[in-house]
């Protein structure tokens, strides 16, 4: 009888297992707009509500709408913070060749910093760099890591 | 260190000879490689050691490299030591030709060498075994410890003997040293003999560097550096460990690589969101925009005789391969397959363009005639880039990535060779994890 109830409560725990894992992937596979990225993982934070990232699709350059919501609250956040100078880094996953990647990177970035000028930011205080595909976010060789590393990010420089 | 005296010993054999001779095709895949015999070259022994050389082992180091060499092209067959039939010394003198024919030779390499008055003399010949008779006969003479590059130049001219098309062992290869996890690389500058031995490593791995290529002449090399977080082109002189900024504009330069005649580096330069290509002469520091479009315009690559300018570029919408004229006039887009294109390099013969092909989440290399026709993907894998040309245009060397898992456990970046006829894919090894090969020119020509 005690085997019969092991072997029940082992089933259970490998099905209940199952069934979380499954509800995870799916979960993440909600993280993602056509390829863009949506979820809030790798994402830092200029301040309370100020997400410090841009995520894009393979290839492209242009910002969501999601992109664009994001970047005016940085705008805003840097409007306060007037003394407050940033550098955008932009981005690329690890699937495409090194050096148009590298252009990529500095496309990204500068789609970013376009924007950000659009609502007042002045360009002096807005330095680009691109690492292309040198410095992923996440290691990991999937779908989910690459839609998190194709992506601009802005960092405070002093 | 790198001056190397050239005697030629003995020519006796007239050139009406040659056509009875053996010669090995390699212009497709060889599935039938040619046997060869190495003998250990022999040692006429003044003094054991020579400072830290064993002199006794050299006769026997040296014929192995060779043997390696040999084997690596997958157009020969070395056979085993333990099937040979005379003495290093006789068989140097005059062979037994049938004998080694009977262990299924077709070509016989022997040789002998000795230090004396702080020299390696090392002699070598090449026999025809079924026609009885020498092929070549050369003789070397340099400092001690020089003695792999003798090893690498015999190699070379028993290659061109057999095959009718110079050799590249007595080459090196640059790339980028890369270690630690892949979220934080530590990538260095490093140089190898293309067999993977000498290796040194020329940054400290302080700064991100990325594609070295080197000039026509295999003394500088020009690459990119992200020194002070300003991603810059450099230009460094081997010899003596001089690193200069080269692409110093506002904004990024990237992807360079030296003019054929070597006065210029061609280069791309990013700022404001759009990517082109500029020229800059190195003695006159002029620097001519080549290319003047909204789109991505990078890895450009001159043909050999500096004509012509291949590129990859996405003003189609994907990236894409381009030729234009040196000038930047004459655009044309060669590439029309599925998928996408990058990376073009020209070979040195001038007759081909190898690429890397982005299609259906798969990575691959190939070759394709100038004009885009007759394209062959030569190895497919989950990624790869980078194809770089033997100094004879019969070898493509480029870096390979595996798939990592969750923490980037199972990334690993390796360099690869294959010949242009598909065949002979195998791994170069190299001390560290290693990317963005270069291969030089013939070092001694």
């Amino acid at each position: 009888m005690t085997l019969k109830s092991n072997l029940k409560n082992i089933l259970l725990v490998i099905f209940t297992t199952l069934l979380l894992s499954a509800c995870s992937t799916a979960k993440k596979s909600g993280d993602i707009d056509g390829d863009v990225y949506t979820g809030k993982e790798t994402v830092e934070y200029l301040a309370a509500g100020v997400p410090d990232r841009v995520f894009f699709a393979t290839n492209k350059s242009s910002l969501t709408t999601a992109s664009r919501a994001t970047l005016r609250k940085q705008a805003t956040f840097l409007r306060k913070n007037k003394k407050l100078n940033v550098v955008i880094e932009g981005h690329a996953d690890e699937r495409g060749t090194r050096e148009y990647n590298l252009a990529l990177g500095e496309r990204r970035a500068n789609a970013a910093r376009d924007y950000l000028m659009t609502y007042g930011i002045s360009g002096k205080r807005l330095s680009v760099i691109s690492y292309g595909k040198e410095k992923p976010v996440n290691p990991k060789s999937s779908p989910i890591a690459w839609s998190q590393n194709r992506r601009s990010v802005t960092v405070k420089v002093n | 260190m790198k001056k190397f005296i050239f005697i030629f010993l003995i020519n006796i054999f007239s050139i009406t000879n040659l056509s009875a001779l053996i010669e090995v095709d390699i212009t497709r895949g060889n599935l039938d490689p040619l046997p060869i015999a190495i003998s250990p070259l022999h040692v006429d022994i003044k003094s054991e050691k020579y400072k830290d050389l064993n002199v006794k082992e050299l006769g026997d180091k040296i014929s192995g490299i060779i043997e390696k060499n040999f084997r690596n092209t997958g157009l020969f067959n070395p056979l085993k030591k333990d099937a040979f039939v005379q003495k290093p010394d006789i068989a140097h003198l005059k062979p037994r030709f049938e004998d080694w024919r009977l262990i299924k030779a077709q070509a016989l390499v022997t040789g002998k060498l000795l230090i004396s008055s702080d020299k390696l003399k090392v002699e070598f010949r090449l026999w025809d075994l079924a026609a009885a008779q020498e092929m070549t006969a050369l003789a070397f003479t340099t400092t001690p410890s020089n003695w792999r590059r003798v090893a690498h130049i015999i190699s070379d001219k028993i290659y061109e003997r057999l095959t009718g098309e110079e050799g590249y062992f007595d080459t090196r290869i640059i790339y980028v040293a890369e270690s630690g996890p892949k979220t934080q690389r530590i990538k260095k500058l490093a140089i190898m003999d293309q067999d993977g031995f000498n290796t040194k490593y020329l940054t400290l791995g302080n700064e991100l560097v990325l594609t070295p290529r080197f000039n026509p002449t295999n003394q500088m090399v020009t690459y990119m550096s992200y020194f002070r977080n300003m991603p810059r082109v450099y230009l460094l002189d081997i010899e003596t460990g001089t690193q200069e900024v080269v692409g110093n504009f506002p904004g990024m330069t990237f992807a360079p690589r030296f003019s054929p005649d070597g006065k210029k580096i061609i280069m791309s330069f990013a700022k404001d969101g759009n990517s082109d290509i500029f020229t800059m002469d190195l003695e006159t520091r002029l620097v001519e925009r080549i290319t003047e479009h909204s789109s991505i315009d990078t890895s450009p690559s001159f043909s050999p005789d500096g004509k012509f300018i291949a590129f990859n570029s996405d003003r189609s919408g994907l990236q894409q391969i381009y030729v234009m004229r040196s000038d930047g006039s004459n655009v044309k887009r060669i590439t029309f397959g599925k998928g996408i294109y990058g990376t073009p390099v020209w070979s040195p013969r001038g007759d081909l363009i190898a690429f890397t092909k982005m299609h259906k989440g798969k990575f691959f290399i190939g070759v394709m005639r100038i004009d885009g026709t007759g394209e062959r993907l030569l190895t497919e894998n989950y990624y790869q880039e980078a194809p770089s040309w033997s100094p004879n245009g019969r070898v493509l060397v480029f870096y390979r990535e595996t798939k990592s898992g969750n923490k980037g456990e199972g990334f690993s970046a390796k360099l690869w060779s294959i010949d242009i006829t598909g065949y002979n894919e195998r791994r170069l090894l190299t001390k560290t994890d290693a990317s963005d090969p270069s291969w030089s020119s013939l070092l001694s020509k």
